[in-house]
């Protein structure tokens, strides 16, 4: 196997303390060197590994994917491979020049001109100046902003922004390029640049590390995928099986947590839980589907074991990377305020779910306007399953987020 | 015929030329990485040249802010020191004798202010990206040396309207100014790095200058204070730079006693800013 990335029992330790207060000042450094703060507990019980002892390699030409939940020491494994922090045993092996994009635009200054930080930020990145002087005219270009080159960059918009830092990081050609989330800024349409940038150096026959929450990026880019789970390997392999078990061990997790809600007797008293939802009048027949754009009632059940004035309800439906697609309040609905007693309540919703075919999490919300707490805010289980209204799925280049009824036409006037 | 294609992987000749890096824990304390300071040469001039830039965009007086500073102090004091009758500077009229101290004072004072708050003021930079983190303080030193020259041609300047006449020595004045350069650099580099873990250098940092300044024969000369105080203050590397310059300049007697112990003390304190910052790097990612 022609490996360009040879890790072995790579592990990585912080110091929970220092990451907990941030600046040690020097005081406390005397203090702890000294032990004069003699009530302390030791330092070792103040330790997490980010990384333990994970292994692999990662073959020439070779896209690999890292999943993994947010704290699994994705981000760690990227800054060591950056050489930006060392490990704390461990060797890696690298064969090859390093890019590594972990933020775009690093080292832009506000107060200098396009053409000035397209400079600076490829130093950054560690071109040389020669190397940017040839790609300069093919960076403006890709940039689209030819007109502002000479402007400071503060008055760009984000927009344009984004645009001249990823102009100048696609320009970069290393043999191993890693890259962290940064398609998780900007729109779809620059989101779908960047991919279509990155699959090119894949081609390329060059090497991408590449760490995001998106699985349909994963799934697209990457062949091999890396799961991570608390800083250890949890497996390793082709990316589409990585995928189906990283998706399902979130599954499962959600499942877990929202059991025992539908036991009136776990409720303790002066609490109020919503304990079940479904679909009245879905042409489905499923209590949890509906087609798209489909005019539906959503029912809740909740149980209140306390009675109390000022009550709100809101709900909301989230996409499973947890973007609120859809926000629905009782007040915009021209219901006032609501008074609560005990007993079992229905919360009826009535709503045309316009999104694209696919799986939402429902979050019905009450909470009360005179303290201003959340009484209750329950990530709904099952989740909605919206089906498509065409028979045949559309390509995925027709679907967008929202599904609105359109007409169209077209007339020869002459 | 799996085994025939690695082997010929193997023996391809690109493979030994090509870079290959090894990531380990506890790298060597005593290896300043010269290699790759000089492979990311163009990133401190690109730093250097920002910082430049950006301190003269958007300023109305541009090039007058660096002068006012040695001027306007030169002027208080001279009033002050001719008031005085302290004027004891052996043949140079005061006001000359003290803005070449200050000239120097400002431009020391300047960079180790820029260089020691360098690293917190490019998180980003350390959180994000690999480089040479001695790049950082060495370029924020660097960005003051146009001032720096600046200042140096006023100095000649008044050198002119003073009618002082150099002698062969100014020939050598440029190895003070060396020295000078090594002597901030290596205190900015050694706050630069401690300012990362401790905050405190921050609040420390005005008031250790002030304090330097005092100590240091800037606006006052060594020959106003008795002989056996005068040693005390040859330990300051500052006061053999100062006096020796100035020597240089006006074509005055070298004293070689305080050049050597200031050349020792300039190379101490910069091998000591080195071996500090070299202990400290690898965390700065994770401290910062």
């Amino acid at each position: 196997m022609d490996s360009v990335i040879k890790i072995e029992n790579l592990s990585k330790k912080f110091r929970l303390r220092s990451l907990r207060t941030g600046q040690a000042t020097l005081r406390d450094n005397l203090a702890n060197r000294f032990n004069f703060g003699r009530g302390r507990p030791p330092e070792a019980s103040e330790t997490l590994w980010a990384l333990r002892d994970v292994s692999f390699e990662v073959e020439r030409g070779a896209t690999l994917g890292i999943v993994g939940r947010n704290g699994a020491g994705k981000s760690t494994l990227l800054k060591i491979l950056s050489r930006i922090t060392p490990p704390t045993s461990g060797r890696i092996n690298l064969r090859g020049r390093v890019g590594s994009l972990l933020e775009i635009g690093t080292g832009f200054h506000p107060e200098l001109s396009g053409r000035e930080n397209i400079f600076l930020n490829g130093a950054v990145l560690g071109m040389r100046r020669r190397e940017i002087e040839q790609k300069f005219d093919e960076i403006v270009a890709f940039s689209n902003l030819e007109r502002f080159l000479e402007m400071p960059v503060k008055h760009y918009s984000s927009g344009m922004y984004m645009r001249l830092a990823f102009a100048v990081a696609a320009h970069l050609e290393p043999e191993i390029l890693i890259v962290d989330e940064v398609l998780a800024v900007g729109d779809a349409e620059f989101q779908k640049k960047c991919l279509g940038k990155m699959n090119e150096v894949a081609e390329g026959g060059r090497t991408v590390l590449f760490v995001s929450h998106n699985a349909a990026a994963l799934q697209r880019l990457c062949k091999t995928g890396v799961y991570l789970e608390r800083g250890q390997l949890k497996n390793y392999g082709e990316m589409r099986s990585i995928l189906s078990e990283y998706q399902a061990e979130i599954n499962a997790e959600s499942e877990s947590s929202s059991a025992g809600r539908k036991d009136a007797e776990d409720i303790a008293d002066g609490e109020i839980r919503f304990v079940d939802w479904r679909l009245l009048n879905a042409s489905t027949n499923q209590p949890h589907s509906i087609f798209s754009r489909e005019e539906a009632v959503f029912e809740f059940a909740m149980i209140s074991k306390r009675s109390l004035e000022n009550v709100h309800f809101k709900l909301m439906i989230q996409d499973l990377e947890g973007q609120n697609v859809i926000i629905a309040h009782d007040q915009s609905s021209g219901v006032g305020e609501t008074i609560l007693r005990r007993g079992v309540y229905k919360i009826r919703w009535r709503c045309a779910v316009p999104l694209r075919a696919g799986n939402y999490k429902i979050l019905p919300e009450i909470y009360s306007t005179r303290d201003g707490r959340i009484l209750d805010l329950w990530d709904a289980n099952p989740r909605l399953t919206v089906l498509p209204v065409l028979e045949y799925d559309l390509p995925e280049d027709f679907q967008s987020l929202v599904n609105v009824p359109i007409s169209f036409e077209i007339k020869a006037e002459n | 015929m799996n085994t025939n294609q690695q082997l010929a992987i193997q023996n391809l000749p690109t493979e030994a030329a090509e870079d290959s890096t090894v990531i380990e824990p506890s790298r060597s304390f005593l290896v300043l990485d010269a290699r790759s300071l000089w492979a990311y040469r163009e990133l401190f001039y690109f730093l250097a040249l920002r910082d430049i830039k950006v301190r003269y965009k958007q300023t109305f007086l541009g090039v007058a802010w660096v002068l006012l500073q040695p001027i306007a102090t030169t002027l208080i004091f001279s009033i002050l020191f001719m008031r005085l009758g302290q004027t004891e500077t052996f043949g140079v009229q005061y006001p000359l004798f003290a803005f070449s101290g200050f000239v120097l004072w400002t431009f020391v004072n300047s960079a180790i202010i820029t260089a020691s708050n360098s690293l917190i003021n490019h998180t980003g930079l350390i959180t994000k990206i690999y480089f040479p983190r001695l790049i950082v303080p060495l370029a924020a030193v660097a960005a003051n040396l146009l001032d720096f020259f600046i200042g140096l041609s006023s100095l000649a300047v008044a050198m002119v309207v003073f009618a002082a006449v150099p002698t062969w020595k100014i020939l050598l004045a440029p190895l003070f100014l060396l020295q000078i350069l090594v002597l901030t650099s290596a205190a900015g580099i050694l706050l630069a790095a401690l300012n990362v873990r401790f905050r405190d250098v921050k609040q420390l940092l005005p008031f250790a200058l002030q304090l330097w300044l005092f100590a240091s024969p800037v606006f006052y000369s060594l020959r106003l204070l008795p002989e056996n105080l005068a040693w005390v203050w040859k330990l300051n590397p500052l006061t053999g730079i100062l006096e020796n310059f100035r020597a240089a300049l006006f074509g005055q007697d070298f004293d070689f006693t305080g050049m050597t112990i200031s050349v020792v003390m300039t190379i101490v304190i910069f091998v000591f800013a080195l071996y500090v910052f070299r202990l400290m790097e690898d965390d700065f990612a994770d401290v910062i």
